[in-house]
């Protein structure tokens, strides 16, 4: 076990019960949102998890926070399993964990003012008093980029990547290690974008934070991240260094997910072989038997309808290359 | 055909569309001017609000009055404006030579009609085929956008569909009447990545086989340096830059443009290289503030500036710019 994780994910499970109709239950479907991923994050560093919707990254962080209870598998913070916690000592852990939202229309409170909302994780927590809260939440919002005197202004009096500052402001309010974003700039402009994953970069780097970095958009992800798990279908089905994932993908479909991100740059876009993956990601009620990446692949062979690939390392330079693929590593 | 001697299948001219709203007018597009030539891929680009989408919209006048209406301009198909013609004129346009595809295939096809229904009803409207005929169109249609088991699926309802799929509707209904133009407005915004490269893929495709010319509206400036070959770029309801792909990409001289390129995160670039954002958002189209709309947020903007609206200029052959300094800003780059 290393020691420098802050943070160690270790076969964790979410499944959700669907049931159909109320009066005639036709026997209840599962869907395995999460399916047995395991991935640790180090102090310090900045994990990023992509994938395409119905892929599970989001439930993820639910999970880990504890917003939703998990299935199975444990959660390793500081030495201790977040799932064994009572309710009382999670809410006390919830402190060092915080989370920035991905809609900053839908996750500020448009009745309460972005004094009260950024001092409101403080009241939670009993820290400091009225006045020394307010003192805290001026100080937020100039760490932030945000005009101290605007205390009393309402959400809907700021712009988008406004009202993200004001998000990520309430999440260091009680100064957490780690900072799980899920799809914190998806809703911006990209000219906002760029200020407000500047602003994650220069936080990062003087608060000492650990980011969970969650997203859709792997040129974002890729960007931000030390190191990236891509997932599919509730797998984690490679995780590495995030230049080397760019550089050397070992799993089809992050070959095929990296070849669909077109580059801004139109004489590269011109040069460039593109692997455009056929057919929609399967349904997770019924997901695909074997790999589950199968019926997509253009290298599919028989062992790939029957047997699962294991998560394994395929490194030679020492450093964490994982790939779930029965191929990896010989596909050209 | 509609291919006049100087290639350009459509022409817009000076096009401006305001929404009159309790809070004042909103200049959501305010004297754009572009032309569409035949067999190209004209991208527009800018973000949230800069007038991409209305654009598009009044092209086919599909924008709703009240509170919308288009005040000025002429938008030349066929040597006819369609701006002057009747609802009826119109009809036989919108749908048939010029079609669109929308952004949001969840919501743009009608959820109680069966799909075969929906690509049929422009069929015999348009080419007044027989029902039998149009189903055998919309058979062929559904194979044309690679959609398995065309036959049956025509009896199926858009709920039985993914999003991709949906798209790959849209678009049969889009292209049923062989459009000289189709306007893609956001086409796979709403959808995956791998799914966005699929659909983009087919609209390209299908671009040669139906000979048509593509206007396509998009946020995505990856997807604009692979698919345009003339790029618009709007700002707050006004093109700020028009010209080429490389020109845009390589050679941009707007700053709003050079901050856009410098403020996006490249998969070929990595964790060292610092983005540089635009500062501050973009303003509310209802006071707007006067003279250039983008320098509030400018690093180069002076005074002069604030006097007057920037008039989109050809500063070099091909290569048309919105910005009073835009030849002293290029001076201090040492770009001439």
């Amino acid at each position: 076990m290393n020691s420098n994780n802050l943070l160690e994910i270790k076969n964790l499970k979410k499944y959700f019960n669907l049931r159909s109709g109320l009066l005639f239950q036709r026997g209840s479907e599962i869907v395995k949102a999460v399916n047995d991923i395991s991935f640790n994050i180090k102090e310090g560093e900045t994990f990023g998890l992509v994938g395409e919707s119905g892929c599970g990254k989001s439930t993820t962080v639910r999970v880990i926070l504890r917003l939703t209870p998990p299935t199975g598998g444990s959660a390793i913070y500081n030495g201790e399993n977040l799932f064994d916690l009572s309710s009382q000592e999670m809410f006390r852990r919830r402190r060092e964990m915080q989370i920035i939202f991905q809609d900053p229309y839908a996750s500020l409170s448009p009745r309460m003012t972005i004094g009260d909302i950024i001092s409101e994780p403080l009241e939670i927590h009993e820290i400091g008093d009225k006045k020394s809260r307010m003192k805290r939440v001026k100080e937020l919002l100039d760490t932030v980029g945000l005009n101290p005197e605007h205390i009393n202004r309402y959400p809907h009096e700021f712009s988008g990547g406004q009202r993200q500052r004001v998000g990520v402001a309430r999440a260091l309010a009680l100064t957490p290690k780690l900072l799980l974003c899920d799809e914190p700039v998806s809703a911006l402009d990209v000219s906002v974008q760029a200020q407000i994953l500047n602003l994650l970069a220069d936080l990062q780097k003087e608060f000492n934070l650990t980011y969970l970095f969650i997203a859709h958009d792997l040129s974002v992800v890729k960007h931000v991240s030390d190191r990236i798990g891509v997932m599919y279908l509730g797998k984690i089905v490679e995780v590495a260094d995030s230049v080397e994932l760019y550089e050397k993908p070992l799993h089809p479909y992050t070959m095929g997910l990296l070849s669909a991100i077109p580059i801004p740059d139109p004489e590269m876009e011109r040069k460039r072989k593109r692997m455009v993956l056929k057919g929609d990601v399967p349904s997770p009620i019924n997901p695909p038997s074997g790999c589950s990446f199968h019926p997509r692949c253009p290298y599919a062979q028989d062992i790939c309808k029957e047997k699962e690939p294991p998560l394994i390392n395929y490194s030679k330079n020492g450093r964490e290359h994982l790939a779930a693929c029965h191929f990896a590593g010989k596909l050209d | 055909m509609s291919v006049d001697t100087n290639n350009k299948v459509l022409e817009v001219k000076n096009l401006k569309t305001y929404f009159f709203t309790d809070e004042g007018i909103v200049k959501a597009v305010d004297g754009v001017s572009f032309d569409l030539k035949f067999g190209e891929t004209l991208g527009i680009v800018g973000e949230t609000g800069s007038g991409k989408s209305v654009t598009a919209l009044s092209i086919l006048r599909l924008i709703q009055q009240p509170p919308g209406k288009i005040v000025d301009g002429e938008i030349i198909f066929d040597s006819k404006d369609l701006l002057k013609l009747n609802n009826n004129e119109l009809r036989s346009y919108r749908g048939n030579k010029i079609s669109m595809i929308f952004q949001d295939p969840m919501t743009s096809l009608n959820p109680v009609y069966t799909i075969g229904n929906q690509i049929m009803e422009s069929l015999i409207l348009h080419q007044k085929l027989d029902k039998k005929s149009a189903q055998k169109e919309a058979i062929k249609l559904l194979e044309m956008v690679g959609i398995a088991e065309a036959e049956r699926r025509l009896s199926s309802y858009p709920h039985e569909f993914s999003g991709g799929m949906r798209q790959r509707v849209m678009i049969a209904m889009a292209i049923a009447n062989q459009p000289d133009i189709l306007i893609a407005d956001e086409p796979t915004t709403a959808l995956d990545v791998t799914i966005q490269a699929q659909i983009l893929e087919l609209i390209e495709e299908l671009k040669y086989k139906t000979n048509s010319s593509i206007i396509l509206i998009t946020h995505d400036l990856g997807v604009v340096a692979k698919y345009a070959k003339r790029v618009m770029v709007m700002y707050a309801g006004r093109a700020v830059e028009y010209s080429t792909v490389d020109n845009i990409y390589y050679r941009a001289m707007h700053p709003y443009t050079m901050g856009l390129m410098n403020s996006i995160t490249r998969l070929d670039k990595s964790k060292k290289s610092r983005l540089k954002p635009i500062e501050g958002s973009p303003p509310s189209l209802i006071d707007l503030p006067g003279g250039c709309t983008f320098k509030d947020r400018c690093v180069y903007s002076r005074e002069e500036c604030g006097r007057g609206i920037p008039p989109l200029v050809e500063v070099e052959d091909g290569h048309f710019v919105a910005c009073f300094r835009v030849k002293e800003i290029l001076k201090e780059l040492g770009r001439t």
